[in-house]
């Protein structure tokens, strides 16, 4: 099957390990992700601001293609994925927002939250089946692997509606699937210090080492993340304490898929 | 604008009605940047409601709230306190000459593995 793909900027530079594992990846499971036309950067992180409607165009442009192209919006980023989720619940709910971006975006039919947004994790576990992908194994991880969730992926959960925020499962089921142990420890679903980086890296520095620090004494042997940021924190400010990946470059492994 | 105007202004932008607060702290005990915020997320829900903004607008959380949502989820009568410190942060930035980051202080702290979505997220949430 085919559906629309939404790469965003990162993954097209600093994190294209991310993206080309991922396409690798879902051909050999039978997805064809296709990417959309003349996409725009969804500006890495939602405007909470009531009065930011500009702010969150392109995710509304985004996902106005994918309406007419299938009706399904697959993301791989965390970032991209919580603006263009979270922009996707305003379209739908909030008749100010979606009056004020049709009117500015002027399409031939308004756009009022209509496609659905679909995570690369969401779409491993509901379209392929974690089943599937345990058959398509060919060298299985056999290793302890502990989920980095953050906080994009997850909350606000009322919008998300990803997984349990306090208590998710879904990169658990994905590393037993691809033949790892997961390892579940207290700050998976912290949050890495995030943006914070360019304006005061001591804070990112103290959280990104509590992750790590909380992983290696449950007994992971490495940590994997959607987000480039996330790995990017963990990585340079978490004191290198564990190796960080991405969970498709592990999802690659497992499937023999080289990339 | 006058301050009640302010007042009024940033209520708009948060979009959340501070007055459901019980004031149970739940939102700062669950911060993870709590020891970096001057006025922790339970005071700038109290504090805008008793329209007491002066100290909102001076503050030093503004720039560290990592907007991780995490006092947005746990929050038992849904008021969403990181929705206040982004307004707060938006009024203050889009004054003249507020930005939070200076274009020229980047390239010394970027290094080669600094990820795009780490730029554009910053400029995003400390300027306009």
């Amino acid at each position: 099957m085919k559906i629309c793909y939404y790469p965003g900027c990162t993954l097209k530079t600093k994190a294209k390990d991310m993206d080309v594992t991922a396409r690798l990846c879902a051909k050999t499971l039978g997805v064809e992700m296709e990417e959309i036309e003349n996409w725009q950067c969804c500006g890495a992180v939602y405007p909470m601001g009531t009065d930011e409607i500009a702010t969150k165009l392109s995710a509304v442009r985004a996902l106005d293609y994918a309406k007419h192209n299938g009706g399904k919006l697959l993301t791989l980023c965390s970032a991209c994925h919580n603006v263009i989720k979270r922009a996707n619940e305003d379209m739908k709910t909030n008749e100010d927002m979606r009056l004020r971006a049709n009117n500015y975006m002027k399409l031939d039919q308004p756009y009022g939250g209509e496609t659905e947004v679909l995570h690369y994790l969401e779409m491993l576990k509901n379209v392929v089946g974690f089943d599937t992908i345990k058959k398509a194994v060919v060298k299985p991880l056999n290793r302890k692997v502990g989920a980095y969730y953050g906080c994009l992926l997850l909350r606000p959960s009322g919008v998300m509606a990803f997984d349990n925020p306090e208590n998710p499962t879904i990169i658990e089921d994905f590393i037993r699937a691809i033949g790892g142990t997961p390892v579940v420890y207290p700050f998976r679903n912290e949050c890495c210090g995030a943006y914070v980086a360019l304006k005061n890296s001591e804070l990112p520095k103290q959280k990104s080492k509590k992750v790590l620090e909380s992983a290696k004494e449950k007994g992971a042997e490495e940590v994997i993340t959607a987000c480039p940021l996330c790995l990017y924190n963990l990585q340079v400010n978490g004191g290198g304490i564990l190796p960080v990946k991405y969970f498709t470059e592990l999802l690659a492994e497992a499937l023999g898929v080289q990339a | 604008m006058t301050r009640e105007e302010y007042v009024e202004s940033i209520k708009a932008i948060s979009g959340t009605d501070v007055r459901k607060c019980m004031k149970c702290g739940k939102c700062s005990g669950r911060c993870p940047a709590f020891k970096d915020m001057d006025i922790k997320p339970h005071q700038f829900v109290t504090l805008l409601g008793q329209g007491k903004i002066d100290v909102l607008l001076e503050s030093k959380a503004i720039w560290n709230c990592l907007s991780c949502m995490a006092c947005v989820e746990r929050c038992p009568r849904g008021v969403a306190p990181a929705a206040v410190v982004e307004a707060v942060r938006d009024t203050v930035v889009r004054m003249q000459g507020k930005n939070g980051i200076k274009a020229e202080d980047i390239p010394p702290i970027v290094d080669e593995l600094i990820p795009q979505q780490l730029l554009v997220s910053a400029y995003r949430k400390y300027n306009k």
